[in-house]
């Protein structure tokens, strides 16, 4: 950048660079503003009032009506966390990625290996991992509530071997099944992620390890794997918000979080306690909470990463 | 690698792929189905027992044209707001020197880490309760107006441009909006492309606030119709899966037909997006 103020005339090169620094400066202000604007409105303030509506107790009123909110301090949190109910929605999304994780992990891997070599069809192979991805769990619901129901093509082609409560009114299946949905519906993006990854792990290594007479599982597992291990802190990461943000599925995949709250979500309640039933405090309580463990999380993983 | 593990290697992946392929194809033709038939002799196209009635009972039930209009007007609303603003933003943060720079890029990244549905709460109570946007477009549009991605990759797009591009430009004496208007903008047409791609799949899929929003049926994007349905409306139909199924087909096609038409872009902006962060 400050090479271009060499070509200074008749204004000193200082004088110059000042000049346009200011002028830059303006307009990078100028064409962030709107963006910095969004995130403040749609992301900072709503985080703050979420907040302040946990520890008030806050309800709903009509728009411009002068009500009385009173602090309340940790109550909305102390109902949530003696709440059977949210402790097991956080105890489903535990559920969630404790199935969903490896089986991504492991797939994605698998597939992203497969397909890394040059191979007929490889477009249209990872075009049709990629589908689910971009269409609307909605539709991708309807599929499932057809191909699962009791009667279902799937309990059909099983026989007497099919799950009786079926697959999505089971209590002890229905968060699998969730857990299952979302690993087929994201496959596609993380196979992509890790063929990415793939592109950055050394060849040499491979060599290095058929040189030492590594069998092609055994390099697998010394070169691939901690080679894509970014990747993998990634897809755990992701795997993390997803399960926070948990609420289609649960709402219509296993009808609104059932049977017996087997498959509430946190996200689920929220939608529950906040705007149907008018809590809307407890439910920014339940927000707070979960934010708090994503960001931790989140920093885990990070902290984990970063080690070496 | 011998042959034999080369043949089991694609048998795998094809065996694979059918399973991911298969639900799609169960759609379209349990959606044509007069009869349900979810044994398995209905996943095979019989066309004696095929019809449209389903496509007109779904349409019946949800004014479809309405509905996809509705849908239409959210997700083009969204990407309009991310082309212009978030243009803006990513060449603010890749060309030109300002104070707060870093502050605001890192904020792009937190934007990408915190789960949206997080806020569903306050952004209900401010949006619908507050601001009385219930069932409005601007309503459903304002928290998804610009995309932190989109963002992203406008800022991975114009940093990997060569900077003696606009230096030179400078060194001539254009102004910065000069430069913007003439070389950047025509020079983004791939990575406004990329973000439109990856804008579309966010607002046409969404489920939850559009449903939040929308209480009046003729203002519901169609994934909200749907999702109705299939909770409450469908068990008075004659044949309630053909007709979800129908629906499920007119939500999901256009983002599959996009995928299918752009596939190349679809994949390489996600891998810029994700890995490069």
């Amino acid at each position: 950048m400050t090479a271009t103020t060499t070509a200074a005339g008749a204004v000193s090169p200082r004088r110059r660079r000042r000049r346009r620094t200011l002028g830059t400066g303006v307009l990078g202000w100028a064409f962030t503003a709107p963006y910095v604007l969004f995130l403040a409105a749609i992301f900072a303030y709503p985080v703050g009032f979420s907040v302040y509506m946990a520890l008030h107790d806050y309800f709903f009123a009509a728009p411009n009506a002068i009500v009385d909110r009173p602090f309340v301090g940790l109550d909305n949190f102390s109902t949530v966390l003696s709440d059977g109910a949210v402790r097991q929605a956080f105890g489903n999304v535990a559920i969630f990625l404790a199935i969903n994780v490896p089986l991504t992990v492991a797939l994605a891997l698998g597939l992203a290996t497969a397909l890394n070599a040059a191979i007929r069809w490889r477009t249209f192979l990872r075009g049709a991992y990629y589908v689910p991805y971009v269409t609307a769990s909605v539709a991708l619901v309807g599929v499932w509530l057809f191909l699962f129901k009791s009667e279902g093509l799937v309990n059909s082609i099983l026989g007497p071997l099919a799950p009786d409560p079926s697959w999505l009114v089971n209590q002890t299946l229905a968060m699998p099944m969730i857990a299952v949905f979302v690993a087929w519906k994201q496959l596609g993006f993380f196979i992509l992620l890790y063929l990415a990854a793939l592109q950055n792990v050394p060849r040499e290594l491979y060599d290095a390890a058929a040189v030492d007479g590594a069998t092609r599982w055994r390099s697998f597992l010394v070169v691939t794997v901690p080679g894509v291990r970014q990747a993998t802190t990634l897809v755990a990461i992701l795997a993390i918000i997803t399960g926070a943000n948990l609420f289609t599925e649960p709402y219509l995949l296993t009808g609104g979080g059932g049977p017996n709250g087997a498959s509430t979500t946190p996200v689920l309640l929220m939608y529950k306690r906040g705007i149907e039933q008018g809590e809307p405090d407890v439910a920014a309580a339940i927000g707070v909470i979960l934010v708090a463990l994503v960001l931790l999380l989140a920093w885990i993983s990070k902290r984990l990463l970063e080690r070496d | 690698m011998s042959a034999r593990a080369r043949a089991l290697r694609m048998g795998v992946l094809l065996a694979g792929a059918a399973v991911f392929l298969f639900p799609f194809y169960y759609m379209v033709v349990g959606s044509l189905q007069a009869k349900p038939d979810t044994g398995v002799a209905g996943a095979i196209p019989d066309p004696s027992n095929f019809t449209v009635a389903n496509y007109e009972q779904i349409n019946a039930s949800l004014a479809l044209g309405r509905a996809l209009l509705n849908s239409g007007v959210f997700t083009g609303g969204v990407i309009l707001c991310t082309v212009v603003f978030g243009l803006l933003a990513g060449y603010a943060l890749a060309v030109l020197q300002f104070r707060g720079r870093g502050a605001v890029f890192a904020s792009v990244l937190l934007v990408l880490v915190i789960p949206f549905q997080l806020l569903t709460v306050p952004l209900y109570v401010m949006i619908v309760r507050d601001y009385g946007l219930a069932d409005s477009y601007l309503g459903m549009i304002l928290p998804f107006a610009i995309n932190s991605t989109a963002v992203f990759v406008f800022r991975q797009f114009f940093l990997q441009l060569p900077a003696e591009l606009f230096d030179a430009a400078r060194i001539d004496g254009a102004s910065e909006l000069t430069i913007l208007r003439r070389i950047a903008i025509p020079l983004s047409k791939p990575a406004i492309l990329t973000a439109v791609l990856l804008t579309f799949i966010g607002p046409w899929n969404e489920f939850l606030w559009p449903f939040l929003v929308t209480k009046e049926t003729d203002m519901q994007p169609l994934a909200v119709a749907l999702a109705n349905y299939i909770d409450t409306v469908s068990a008075r139909a004659a044949n309630p899966f053909g007709a979800i199924l129908a629906g499920a087909c007119v939500l999901a096609a256009p983002a599959v037909v996009l995928f299918l038409v752009f596939q190349k872009r679809f994949v390489s902006s996600n891998i810029g997006s994700a890995v490069k962060g």
